[in-house]
């Protein structure tokens, strides 16, 4: 049994990743509690989307340490590794096996003591982890679709299937990566309303551009800017400071009067 | 398995380990009868088909393109003739115990190497081990250090450039250009006779059935829907959890070890085995087999392995200068025409003739697989398969790998 108690569920302390020269984290320090809800904003190159890549293990930093839990070193693992100790993420573009059923790429993404090649060979299925399967896919709405190739979903069920999936690896900490980009307003009032469920027992951590669709689910937003952090608070307090007006909202004032 | 292809399975199956054994056995006069030579070219045939269904596995499913299993093929086949050699024994020309080249090239004990061959059982186990542990270490360091798409099938390439090289070499005591040949016995029952080649025949046979339904039971498990879901976004399956070096590692042994043992049957059939065998072409031919059949099905990859075979020694005996002008315009047609091969194309035609006929015309219904099965084969081509990034199936669905993915941040 996995302890579920209280305490940070991540933390990240002087954090610095260097992609030649260019500093995209700069001794960051960033922790969640856990069962957070916490929502990540920044103008683009803040360094968002490398955070998570270094939670998940798919970008090593050049010094810092990344703990999980109470005291798992995140940094000597690889991307699998973490996947299975209860760090699940979804990717900014939808990423499911568009030549699976939509079935299956849940059964892969069930957690199972061992992923690895000779148990997959072995075990079928039990009649328990098909309840799990299609209770994920009443989740994200795509039991009528179970037996359908992933491929023919649309954009906004393709990354519902991937938070279903996400959601089947049952993680402690569930990374998610701009939920709502290209949806319909419809499809992210819904992806908001399936965050906050999921928040409901375990750590998310969201990035988003999408104002809007921050105040919807946000509780505490953390701000990044050049790689660490600018400030981080209630949405309304981190709304009004003038340091965030000018580093990001000023900006996007700028770019929507631009397009204007 | 389902049901259709079971049937299927077991007509061919028979068909082929017993009904054309049995026609070899007729009188010439009969009008079924087979000649043994046809016998024989068949026996051939069915050893590149095991070796097809292991490339398969391995491109159609999992999305790994390697070009270079002529050298597992040809690991099985040398290991099976040095066998094959140490049992001529003092009946050589020179009648000598040594093999007759190394007289010829005046070597004057058996290299240590050879010595285990000497045994029949250490041979077999040969067969399997030395492809399979060869795979192992080349594909542990390949896939270990994440090469992957045309990088990893280049680098295969360069495998089969370098073992042809090594082959080639009298150094080596293989028999350099001229290989190993003239074989008299295998395991004791002399090779000009006709039983011991149906005998063969017949155990090919046995292997390419036992091999399909080892391939099959692969892909039904979890473990093949995870090579297709590597083919699909490898990343997404790192972050699910899976080592996909893991899957590919074991994927590439499997397909080696049967790349292995269809060469072990090849050369007491054909007589010989030559680094002409083992090289870039020949490993490039294995993929187009594979191809014109169709991926990603095994059903193709072993009609596909059969059919261009056929269509060469037909081609090559009755217009010589055709064949590789044919080998060309296939492998292009195959990625220009029909990526799917000739088994989704013929899925392709019979949709579209059912739809003519029953003139529902639903989108979505019969129509639809084809489609997803070209899709999805375009994805399989190198070059758009395998970026490492997030936006892997995008770029797979993008058909032709001309649309980017919508630029993401850093």
């Amino acid at each position: 049994m996995r302890n579920r108690g209280t305490g940070s569920i991540v933390y990240l302390e002087d954090v610095t990743v260097n992609f030649d020269g260019f500093k995209a984290l700069s001794r960051l320090n960033f922790f969640m509690d856990r069962r957070e809800l916490r929502v990540v904003i920044g103008p683009n190159g803040a360094g968002k989307t490398t955070l998570i890549d270094v939670v998940s293990g798919r970008v090593k930093p050049e010094s810092g340490r990344v703990i999980f839990g109470d005291n798992t070193d995140l940094l000597p693992l690889r991307e699998n590794e973490i996947a299975q100790l209860g760090i699940g993420r979804k990717f900014q573009t939808p990423s499911v096996f568009v030549n699976l059923t939509v079935w299956d790429n849940v059964e892969l993404s069930l957690r199972r003591a061992s992923k690895g090649v000779f148990a997959a060979l072995r075990q079928p299925d039990a009649h328990e982890e098909r309840e799990r399967i299609a209770r994920t896919l009443e989740t994200v709405q795509l039991a009528d679709k179970a037996d359908g190739k992933a491929g023919a979903l649309s954009h906004g069920e393709k990354q519902w299937l991937e938070i279903g999936m996400v959601i089947a690896q049952d993680p402690e900490l569930l990374l998610v990566d701009e939920p709502v980009a290209g949806m319909t307003d419809e499809e992210t009032a819904r992806t908001g309303e399936l965050l906050e469920t999921i928040a409901a027992d375990r750590s998310v951590l969201v990035i988003e551009h999408d104002m809007e669709f921050v105040r919807q689910i946000a509780r505490k937003v953390t701000v990044l800017h050049q790689g660490a952090v600018l400030c981080e608070g209630p949405v309304e307090q981190v709304q009004n400071d003038p340091r965030v007006l000018e580093v990001y909202l000023g900006r996007q004032r700028e770019a929507r009067d631009a397009v204007h | 398995m389902p049901k259709r292809e079971a049937v299927a399975l077991g007509i061919a199956a028979v068909a082929l380990t017993v009904v054309l054994p049995v026609c070899n056995l007729l009188p010439a006069s009969s009008p079924l009868a087979v000649s043994n030579f046809t016998l024989n070219l068949f026996g051939k045939f069915l050893t590149y088909a095991i070796l097809a269904l292991g490339l398969d596995l391995l491109w159609g499913y999992a999305g790994v393109l390697s070009l270079g299993h002529g050298v597992f093929f040809g690991l099985g086949a040398y290991a099976m003739g040095m066998h094959l050699m140490l049992e001529i024994g003092s009946k050589s020309v020179y009648q000598s115990a040594l093999p007759d080249f190394m007289v010829w090239n005046q070597v004057t004990a058996l290299p240590l190497f050879w010595k285990p061959f000497h045994s029949g059982a250490f041979t077999l186990l040969a067969i399997v081990l030395v492809p399979g542990l060869f795979g192992l270490a080349f594909g542990y360091l390949a896939f270990r250090s994440r090469i992957r798409g045309v990088y990893f099938s280049i680098i295969t390439q360069a495998l089969a450039l370098s073992a042809w090289l090594v082959f080639n070499r009298n150094e080596m005591n293989l028999g350099g250009t001229n290989g190993l040949a003239d074989f008299k016995t295998a395991f004791g029952f002399p090779l000009n006779h006709v039983g011991t080649q149906r005998a063969l025949y017949v155990v090919t046979a046995v292997t390419l059935v036992a091999a399909y339904l080892l391939c099959r039971w692969i892909t039904l498990t979890r473990a093949g829907k995870v090579l297709v879901a590597i083919r699909d976004s490898e990343t997404r399956v790192l972050f699910s959890g899976y080592s996909p070096a893991a899957y590919k590692l074991f994927v590439f042994v499997v397909s080696a070890v049967l790349a292995g043992v269809a060469g072990a049957l090849y050369a007491p059939q054909v007589g010989i085995i030559t680094p002409a065998k083992i090289g870039v072409l020949p490993s490039i031919e294995m993929v187009v087999w594979v191809a014109a059949g169709g991926r990603g099905t095994l059903y193709g990859a072993v009609l596909g392995a059969f059919g261009v075979n056929w269509i060469q020694s037909w081609l090559t005996t009755s217009y010589p200068d055709f064949w590789l002008l044919f080998l060309g315009g296939l492998f292009m047609g195959a990625v220009l025409f029909f990526p799917d091969g000739v088994v989704g194309a013929l899925g392709r035609l019979t949709a579209r003739a059912r739809r003519l006929l029953t003139r529902t015309g639903e989108p979505g219904s019969p129509g639809d697989r084809p489609r997803v099965a070209l899709d999805s084969s375009r994805a399989r081509r190198p070059g758009v398969l395998d970026r490492a990034s997030g936006a892997g199936p995008q770029l797979s669905q993008a058909t032709l790998g001309v649309m980017r993915p919508p630029s993401s941040e850093q």
